[in-house]
């Protein structure tokens, strides 16, 4: 009998699983619970959310294994795990761990402000995010099994999530719609693999999930990156930053779920208590700015 | 009148179960809500995750509606799906639907890291099957009125009873239409 492990279709399946579900960064055993128990799909397991990272500032690393691990043996859902992108090591520690999914993301600081990690050579899928057709078409190029947009993380703006979807989406159906002809001279524009752009064209969407992520802070922002063609969507410090995480949490399942039921929604939408306080794009300084780093 | 099966749509691989069995020949919907079920000759229970697909049936009484259909109708589950329809789960207090006589073991194979494609033998409808296992449930033991289509590595891991239909792998992941066109059959059987 032949059993083969990590194949794309493995990988890129374990994405198709999350679909319509919401993954959700936790710190602990005690939100991992109050997550899985809101209806989380998976889990980000990681040392602090985004906007904490951002008020921390420094150097931003891979989380304490003890804290993946205490994460891991609360929940029986997917776990998931971020390294720093092009760091190879983290990459292969979280591996080690054997958590479900890694995320190679421009939340920590880059360990390497020119690759990325060649993902094909693992085992466990990646998840990468992306602006636009070109950073998702490389980070597929490099093995990726998942996009999600960048969004700005940590500020509870939903802006950015909402221009790299629409950016993704309308380069995607720009492809489909050229000609054979033209994709070679669209791919050198984007910097985009050229094979990748063609199986994009031919299969009429992207070949992995692409999920929303950064930004998220309320059941309409949810509801809104799922109207937008969304798979799915990540909260990052949306639900532990607000006043009441379960009921936030749960009312951000359901938002993605019936995501057109708007008078489900209202009722959702009622109560929740103040969300995270969020940042405008215009007091963020350059370097401030997560989405820059690994392009 | 073509058949008509729904895809229960919480969460998960729903598009490629509508897919697949559309081009079985039925005609497909989406179950989200009570009123989805009306007028529905079969249901599928997609791969996913069952802590959260059950959570969200709770919350609308689509549990109840759904347990009622069964009871009447053909019901194929798929992983997570599968884990819906068992009668018990390892280490769970209770089971979900519990409308198949089986006793199943989450994540049996381990995690991602463990996810594998397999070829697999499945008894009345096909020699050669690619099973995707992700994350992936078997059953440790089934009632004797349970008949066992595939196995791997002596465990269990397609099964039907009945009206009940079930695989811990993910046929909607593949694009051989093996597993849903046997559905669609016995979804037109059972009209």
């Amino acid at each position: 009998m032949v059993v083969q492990k990590g194949t794309d279709r493995v990988k890129r399946g374990m994405a198709e699983m999350q679909k319509g579900g919401v993954i959700m960064d936790v710190v602990n055993a005690e939100q991992a619970k109050i997550a899985e128990e809101a209806g989380a799909t998976a889990v980000m397991a990681l040392e602090r959310v985004p906007s904490d990272i951002r008020k921390a500032g420094g150097v931003a690393r891979m989380a304490d294994p003890t804290i993946v691990e205490e994460v891991q043996n609360a929940v029986s859902i997917p776990v998931m795990a971020k390294a720093r992108i092009g760091h190879i090591v983290e990459a292969r520690v979280l591996e080690a761990m054997k958590v479900d999914y890694i995320d190679e993301s421009e939340v920590l600081t880059p360990a390497d402000d020119v690759f990325h990690i060649e993902k094909k050579a693992f085992t466990v899928p990646f998840v990468c995010g992306c602006r636009d057709l070109g950073e998702a078409a490389r980070r597929i190029g490099e093995g990726a099994a998942m996009l999600r947009t960048k969004g700005e993380p940590g500020t509870g703006n939903i802006v950015e999530a909402v221009r790299h979807m629409r950016l993704v989406n309308s380069q995607v159906r720009k492809v489909v719609s050229m000609e054979k002809d033209e994709v070679m001279v669209f791919a050198k524009e984007l910097g985009a693999p050229y094979e990748i752009l063609l199986q994009i064209k031919e299969a009429g969407r992207l070949p992995v999930v692409n999920f929303a992520a950064g930004g998220v802070a309320t059941p309409a922002d949810a509801a809104l990156m799922m109207e937008l063609g969304a798979d799915g969507v990540f909260v990052g410090s949306g639900i532990f930053k607000s006043e009441n995480p379960a009921k936030f949490a749960r009312a951000i399942v359901e938002a993605t779920t019936y995501y057109q039921d708007y008078e489900r929604i209202v009722e959702l939408s009622k109560g929740l208590g103040t969300p995270m306080k969020g940042i405008d794009m215009s007091n963020l300084e350059p370097a401030e700015r997560m989405q820059d780093r690994g392009i | 009148m073509a058949t008509r099966i729904g895809v229960l749509a919480l969460q998960g691989a729903v598009s490629e179960h509508v897919h697949a069995l559309e081009n079985s020949g039925s005609q497909v919907s989406l179950v989200k809500n009570i009123g989805d079920l009306e007028g529905l000759d079969g249901l599928v229970l997609p791969g996913g995750e069952s802590t959260m697909m059950r959570r969200m049936m709770d919350r609308y009484g689509l549990f109840e509606a759904v347990k009622q259909f069964a009871a009447e109708k053909p019901v194929f589950g798929t992983c997570a799906g599968l884990i819906l329809m068992a009668k018990q789960i390892e280490g769970r207090k209770g089971p979900h639907l519990s409308i198949l006589d089986i006793d199943v073991k989450r994540n049996a194979f381990g995690r991602q890291v463990e996810s594998f494609e397999a070829d697999l033998a499945i008894k009345g409808i096909s020699e050669h099957y690619t099973g995707v296992f992700i994350r992936a449930p078997y059953i440790k033991s089934a009632a004797a009125n349970v008949d066992v289509l595939a196995t791997y590595e002596d465990h269990i891991v397609a099964c039907r009873q009945g009206r009940f239909l079930c695989c811990a792998f993910h046929p909607e992941l593949t694009s051989d239409p093996a597993m849903h066109r046997y559905f669609v059959q016995m979804v037109n059987e059972s009209r």
